[in-house]
């Protein structure tokens, strides 16, 4: 039987704590589009899409609703579309691109993620072709996302993917420079990317996953930095218990709407993922949860260890509460989404050498970082080989998502508006890597035993 | 099926009677309600079974929370297993 204390505890939650869905994302299979013909490849892309993922957006709406509970995304994740095209030309691919573009917004979907490839290894024909289209692709679409994996564990990291990717980079941020350079806000470098991630940019529909899938993101931020506030002065433990606790409850939610949609739209629930992710709203920041656990400000000493904890206790709380637990799973650390970080930046606290070590326990990378616009594409690989490094030595997910924005340096900032926020411009060590990069091959895979 | 109906907002004369009104109107039954007064804040929580509406639930929810905004009030109706699947397991 509910009680008035629990009721308005959701309730709370939900109006003054920013508690919401961030999104369902339904994964679409399109390995049953293949086609040796450009055109008919496209018209089977966009038939299946819009046909799948029809009532996505009016069943999201109704659950929104009902449940009273707000869902601030709805998208879709296909399959990595390099596996799709094979090897037609990267003109083929940016009219693919357009093609997901437009499916997008049939469906009314503010994002469609798995306009990337999987070279962690090596590249084929068409992974080459595809990298190729990305900074174009990226310019000339609104909704599409790309990722690209180039290291796992098990295989090591390709360098010379990495050293495509400084270029890819910066020629996005080149064709985008109108907007702030918005194409790198769209594209992800990673490492052990997981298959099944309903979070943008870096979803896409994995080749283990069925014909179609519901993936749920939950969220919170701002319940569990309320709840750390009203705990007072108690110790470690008792706060780690409360996070869990905390994460318990929004990750029920999670799971009830994940349900709920799964069943409406006919299609499997695939997982749910566990983060804490943040939205540049007031009270919806992870780094304001570490300055609640007792810093004075993100990135001082001491932030490592209490993000640690923080994502431990998420992970904790939130595994029993769901059935299948996949994706990112973890609190999320972009600093142009999140307004205590950007302020933690300016503050001149929080460097991306430290935001770097953060990532190190916490999902999930380098994200939506915005660097000086005359950033040399080395520079960047070697920020990315840095962060993917760290993935692959401690078999987790990491990535990279950093905006050169043209024309800028320190002391400006890109402001994309919504969800993507607002960054100021982060100073780097700019000493060039340019012949560690240019070296190339592969890094191979790190030893799993002798663990210093 | 039932929905946690909550009004909250300042305290005036016939809040329960405009809100019976619109539930009795659109079918919803109710089963219990609890409500407080804090100075002249007012907060009611009602539970009603809405198997047999006469309109969508979510319709119902569009018509309780124009039923607050015109009585400078907040009326969320919300299903109710979004509070069981939090607080219960």
């Amino acid at each position: 039987m509910l009680n008035t204390s629990e009721i308005l505890e959701t309730i709370n939650m939900i109006r003054e704590e920013n508690l919401d869905i961030r999104t369902i994302t339904m994964g679409i299979s399109l390995l049953d589009c293949v086609s040796e013909d450009e055109d008919r490849l496209c018209e089977k892309i966009y038939d299946k899409i819009t046909k799948k993922a029809e009532r996505l957006v009016p069943v999201g709406c109704e659950i929104e609703k009902e449940y009273g509970i707000p869902i601030v995304n709805k998208r879709v994740s296909v399959t990595p579309i390099s596996l799709v095209g094979g090897d037609i030309s990267p003109e083929g691919y940016i009219k693919v691109a357009k093609t997901l573009d437009r499916a997008a917004k049939t469906l009314g979907i503010n994002f469609i993620g798995g306009f990337g490839a999987l070279v962690h290894k090596g590249m084929t024909v068409g992974a080459r072709n595809l990298i190729e289209a990305i900074p174009t692709a990226l310019a000339e679409t609104d909704f599409v996302c790309s990722s690209v994996n180039v290291a796992t564990t098990k295989a090591g990291i390709n360098m010379d993917a990495i050293a495509l990717m400084g270029k890819t980079i910066k020629e996005a941020a080149y064709l985008t420079r109108d907007r702030d350079s918005i194409g790198c806000a769209k594209f992800v470098v990673f490492a052990n990317v997981p298959e099944d991630n309903p979070f943008m940019a870096g979803a896409f529909h994995g080749i283990g996953e069925p014909d179609s899938v519901i993936n749920v993101g939950v969220s919170g931020p701002g319940v569990v930095s309320a709840a750390i506030a009203r705990a007072g002065d108690c110790d470690l433990s008792e706060l780690a218990d409360l996070i869990k606790k905390t994460a318990f409850k929004i990750t029920r939610v999670g799971q009830l709407v994940a349900h709920e949609a799964a069943r409406r739209l006919d299609t499997p629930f695939g997982i749910i993922d566990l983060s804490l992710a943040p939205t540049p709203a007031i009270g919806d920041s992870v780094a304001h949860i570490l300055e609640n656990m007792g810093l004075t400000v993100c990135g001082s000493h001491g932030t490592t260890a209490a993000l640690a904890m923080l994502n431990d206790a998420v992970k904790k709380g939130g595994v029993m509460a769901s059935s299948h637990v996949g994706g990112l799973s973890g609190a999320f650390i972009p600093v142009s989404e999140d307004a205590g970080m950007i302020s933690a930046v300016e503050q001149g606290s929080l460097s991306i050498e430290k935001l770097e070590a953060m990532t190190a326990v916490c999902s999930v990378g380098l994200d939506m970082i915005a660097i000086p616009g005359d950033t040399p594409a080395d520079v960047i690989c070697g920020i990315i080989a840095d962060e993917i490094s760290i993935g692959v030595a401690n078999t987790k997910t990491t990535a990279v998502r950093v905006i050169p924005a043209y024309g800028k340096s320190v002391g400006d900032s890109v402001d994309f508006g919504g969800l993507l926020g607002r960054a100021p411009i982060m100073k780097l060590n700019d000493a060039s890597p340019a012949k560690f990069i240019a070296r190339g091959g592969r890094i191979p895979a790190p030893i799993h035993s002798l663990k210093n | 099926m039932k929905a946690v109906i909550t009004v909250t907002g300042k305290d005036t004369v016939g809040i329960i009677a405009k809100v019976s009104t619109v539930c009795a109107d659109k079918g919803a039954n109710i089963l219990d309600i609890t409500q407080s007064v804090l100075g002249d804040y007012f907060a009611m929580i009602m539970l009603a079974e809405i198997d047999k509406l006469s309109i969508p639930f979510s319709d119902f929810v569009d018509v309780l929370a124009e039923l607050g905004k015109t009585n400078g009030l907040v009326i969320s109706a919300m299903h109710e297993d979004i509070f069981n699947t939090m607080h219960h397991i």
